[in-house]
């Protein structure tokens, strides 16, 4: 038995996450969401399936994926997506905004209660209220808002966000879209006659007719958050101009008819609107089919970022980072080799979704792995973990295994979190458009990180063990010492190597090495804090301890450089979103104060006999 | 004695209090950005031998090392080791790199600070302009527009303004009177300034104006208006006998001001300092692209032409995000934008160390390459693995 556990539990961890990745398959007769949320758009500049417009929407607006209505049902976010685009009616009664401040819900005159989530519909009568507030805390600068200015703030952002997409797909108040576009495909020549003698002639019959129709077209065109419609002369093309439904329909006026695809949503929605599933799908394949042929790269894009939306590997390898910690634990109390060789495996399979899922976004964005704080974070984990099985390797103890499934669950964990903002492969700034320096500075810097975090974390391993139970002997004691000084080396060289090239990056394009920006200056703490470390145990002004009380301080150096100087709102790295983080980097920082006074304790009084 | 000061010197426990004073010199400079900005901190903390308490005042003491101290000893800390406690070997040849590349680029830094010189170029496009603009600095000019040939320009720094007292003009029949020297400024017509509120000249645009003081700028991309007062004096007079006239002279005022005096007109203007150049650097065009349906810019493209009679040379050349255009010692990077996206603005920089900080980096990671194979090395081998036994 004990010769096949790490087998077995290989085997069951494989079948779980193949049961899990499986596609769900639609009933025959009902809507085919899959296929739907597949169909490639632009939106914020960057093409993506209507899948992850669904999902990051609903993200900013309540913070999670799924919207589950009042009667229990869970509403999947493409499912959501359609009924608000399409403006099915009742989509307006969904709770859809997530409403935590009670000085917001104050001003609505509500009380905090059991209910966080609360209805577009709900929030109508106090619109006027919200942009007044809303536009008042947009201009207070993100860092000096209060809890009540941020909340209001994110609130009308969201309002924004959910009239976008209610305006994108489907003209407000229509009943029937389809049998509209063409009736006004029929008016086009009477437009243009119109347009060309200057359309001043006062609008009867037709023309008033055809007048209505581009008004509210232009609605469309002035509000779609998506731009469904692919670019159709070479020009347009080479920008990647997609268009919304709605500067499309506009356009028709020029080319003298409308564009299928146009044509193909109305359709569609329509059909989604009268609950007639098989003309839905047809349509869908319609749509799916023309693009295939139109946009081959944009349509595969989009079909594999539904996959990885689907497959959600950080979420899968953040669950595995847990049965890896239980597996070690368990390993140190007994039936060590073959609960440690399963950590091992799981370990290995946990990194597999870990890597896939940052080689997809690498695919996704065209870019190197890191590009904003969240990529950071999926790194950071990802960095450590690889580190973490080294030491395994070498040192076959557990504790490389435990330290890096710590970082790779928190890491990832702190990622969840930082998604909140929306879209996380956003298009990145003039700036940081180089992916040479994104390459190589950025993920040097990040690798940095990744080591202090691991050496801090393989030190409080040191102190809790030794303070706190008898099993740190004097060889572990040596061991964990040795793993904790060669992976500071590590970081040593990767800070400075990743520091120096943002020196050079800055160089080549502000014409200025070191300008003393916070990120720079936090890059450069690290760097001095590990010389400081090197240069005390060369000297032997520190031991085994020391080196671990100011390898456990180096969580805090290292935590101020990443987020901490982000919250300053100085400088060309800060960005916003940071004022959630605060209290939990206090935290953070605490605890690591916290065991550092721990580690004061005289070691006679440790449980475990170090001095003796 | 002196055996004793050189092992002081040379010693690891120096080095260890520098680099733990760096540590907090950094920090306490970072946190002090938010309330100063970064030019500020740049030059208190930085940029100087010490951090004075208080910041601004005549009696102040030394609080804590600066960086230029910081710097300087580390250097000599470092020098010394070398000289007495590191044998020349193959084995620390790693560390002889490191360390040699930490100095180079230490002494770097410093050149940096001292020579370089970062300024700023802002053209319409189809504009002309041989000279740049200093971001910071101010200067009050005063021009001679007598001739019709050529115009006689005397410029008198800032620094000089804030000493306030009179200054002589070498050639021109009038001397300047400094009379009160404003570091930031609002300025405010007349009849909207309230009640009790006085013009603070005689002459000119200023008898309608009242200056009002206002703390200096902190934020990064906040400029102070730089406003003074001055009276002009005919040159062998005494004040009160033959003034000309009080004039107020301000960044604010938007444009230069006329006088008569002498046969002719004068001109008197605050600008920015100018940095004057041997060529001349013309906007062909600009332009600014965004990701298609958003704000997010995606690129900033400036297409000059270089003109430099002097060397024969006329060529066209592209300026655009993280590509600058080198020439003559001075680099020109594309900063940014203004006017609505209708003018280009530049960043120009010389600095003549530039290459210190490549070869020290280069220098630096190699020694770091170095010593640590050579840890790695040991560190895998001496290593005992528990279940192998």
């Amino acid at each position: 038995m004990k010769r096949f556990f790490p087998w077995i539990v290989l085997v069951l961890v494989l079948i779980s996450l193949a049961a899990s990745c499986r596609m769900p398959k639609g009933a025959p007769g009902s809507f085919d969401f899959p296929k739907f949320g597949k169909i490639p758009v632009l939106e914020e500049g960057r093409l993506k399936p209507l899948d992850t417009v669904a999902r990051n929407a609903l993200v900013i607006l309540r913070g999670r994926q799924t919207v589950r209505l009042e009667e229990g049902r869970t509403l999947p976010a493409i499912q959501w997506l359609a009924d608000v685009a399409f403006n099915v009616p009742g989509a307006d009664q969904y709770p859809t905004f997530a409403i935590n401040n009670p000085e917001v819900l104050g001003l609505f005159g509500w009380q905090q209660g059991e209910r966080k989530y609360f209805s577009y519909a709900e929030l109508e009568p106090f619109f006027g209220k919200i942009d007044t507030e809303g536009q008042q805390a947009a201009g207070i600068d993100s860092a000096q808002r209060s809890p009540y200015q941020t909340a209001i703030y994110n609130l009308r952002n969201g309002l924004i966000v959910y009239q976008r997409l209610k305006h994108s797909l489907w003209p407000e108040g229509t009943q029937e879209f389809a049998s509209e576009v063409k009736a006004y495909e029929k008016l086009l020549p009477i437009g243009r006659e119109a347009m060309k003698k200057g359309g001043q002639e006062p609008a009867s019959g037709d023309l008033a007719l055809f007048k209505k129709f581009t008004e509210g077209y232009q609605m469309l065109a002035e509000a779609s958050s998506i731009q469904p419609v692919p670019p159709v002369d070479a020009a347009a093309r080479r920008n990647g101009d997609w268009v919304s439904l709605g500067t499309s329909l506009s356009q028709a006026l020029k080319n003298g008819t409308v564009h299928p695809l146009v044509k193909a949503y109305a359709e569609m929605g329509e059909a989604y609107r009268a609950g007639k599933a098989d003309l839905f799908n047809k349509e869908v394949d319609a749509i799916a089919a023309s693009m295939a042929v139109q946009e081959p790269v944009a349509a595969g894009r989009a079909s594999f970022e539904f996959l990885f939306n689907h497959i959600a590997p950080f979420y899968q390898s953040m669950q595995l980072y847990v049965l890896v910690f239980l597996l070690v634990c368990g390993s140190w109390l007994g039936w060590s080799n073959s609960l440690g060789r399963s950590a091992v495996y799981v370990t290995l399979v946990a990194l597999a979704l870990h890597t896939f899922g940052l080689a997809a976004r690498m695919y996704l964005q065209g870019r190197p792995p890191v590009t904003n704080l969240y990529s950071s974070a999926v790194f950071i984990g990802w960095g450590t973990v690889i580190i973490g099985l080294f030491l395994e390797r070498i040192f076959r103890d557990g504790i490389g295994l435990a330290c890096a499934s710590v970082i790779g669950f928190i890491t990832l964990i702190i990622a969840h979190h930082l998604a909140g903002s929306g879209d996380t492969l956003e298009m990145l700034r003039a700036v940081l458009d180089t992916n040479i320096w994104l390459a190589t500075h950025v993920v040097s810097i990040t690798i940095g990180y990744s080591a202090m975090f691991l050496a801090g974390m393989l030190a409080m391993f040191y102190v809790l063990r030794g303070v706190l139970t008898r099993s740190l002997t004097r060889d572990a004691a040596q061991s964990l010492a040795r793993m904790t000084y060669g992976v500071l080396c590590f970081a040593t060289l990767f800070s400075f190597v990743g520091t120096v090239l943002g020196g050079i990056w800055a160089d080549q394009s502000w014409g200025r090495f070191w300008g003393w920006d916070p990120k720079e200056n936090g890059a450069l703490l690290i760097v001095l804090w590990c010389a400081i470390i090197l240069h005390a145990r060369w000297g032997g002004y520190i031991r085994q301890r020391g080196l671990m009380v100011l390898a456990i301080f180096g969580n805090v150096i290292t935590s101020f450089s990443w987020f901490g100087v982000n919250m300053l709102g100085v400088g060309l790295h800060s960005y916003g979103f940071m004022d959630k983080a605060f209290p939990w980097l206090m935290v953070f920082v605490a605890s690591q104060l916290g065991l550092i006074a721990l580690a004061a304790v005289p070691p006679a009084r440790w449980r475990s006999p170090l001095g003796n | 004695m002196w055996h004793r000061l050189l092992d002081a010197v040379s010693s690891l426990k120096l080095t260890i209090v520098c680099l733990t004073a760096a540590l907090v010199l950094v920090f306490a400079g970072t946190l002090a950005q938010v309330h100063f900005g970064t030019h500020v901190v740049q030059e208190r903390y930085f940029q100087s031998l010490f951090i004075w308490w208080p910041a601004e005042s005549r009696i102040r003491i030394p609080v804590f090392p600066g960086g230029h101290l910081l710097g300087a000893v580390l250097v000599l800390n470092l020098l010394a080791a070398h000289l007495r406690r590191f044998r020349l070997s193959l084995r620390n040849l790693g560390m002889h790199l490191i360390h040699g590349g930490l100095i180079l680029m230490l002494a770097g830094g410093l050149f940096t600070d001292l020579l370089s010189v970062e300024s700023q170029m802002q053209l319409v496009p189809g504009e002309t302009k041989n000279y740049s603009e200093d971001g910071r600095l101010t200067e009050l000019v005063i021009v001679d527009q007598r001739s019709s040939d050529a115009d006689r320009v005397v410029s008198i720094p800032e620094a000089r303004l804030r000493k306030a007292g009179s200054v002589e003009l070498n050639g021109f029949p009038f001397r300047v009177v400094i009379q009160h020297y404003y570091e930031n400024s609002e300025l405010r017509m007349l009849s909207n300034a309230g009640p009790g509120a006085v013009p603070v000249a005689d002459h000119g645009v200023g008898a309608q104006i009242a200056v009002k003081e206002l703390p200096r700028v902190t934020a990064v991309d906040g400029r102070d208006v730089k406003s003074v007062v001055i009276q002009l004096l005919p040159v062998g007079t005494d004040q009160g006998t033959a003034s000309l006239g009080t004039w107020l002279v301000s960044e604010g005022l938007g444009g230069p001001q006329t006088f008569s005096y002498a046969g002719g007109p004068w001109r008197l203007e605050m600008r920015a300092v100018r940095y004057y150049k041997p060529y001349s650097v013309t906007l062909q065009k600009f332009t600014h692209e965004r990701y298609p349906g958003t704000e997010i810019p995606k690129n900033f493209a400036s297409q000059i032409t270089l003109d430099d009679p002097g060397h024969a040379v006329h060529r066209d050349a592209l300026i655009y995000m993280n590509h600058p255009l080198r020439y003559a010692g001075e680099t020109y990077y594309q900063s940014g934008f203004g006017q609505d996206d209708k003018s280009s603005i530049f960043q120009v920089v010389h600095n003549p160390s530039f290459i210190a900080p490549y070869v020290a980096c280069a220098i630096i990671s190699f020694g770091m390459l170095i010593q640590f194979c050579q840890h790695f090395v040991g560190f895998t081998r001496k290593t005992p693995s528990p279940r192998a036994k």
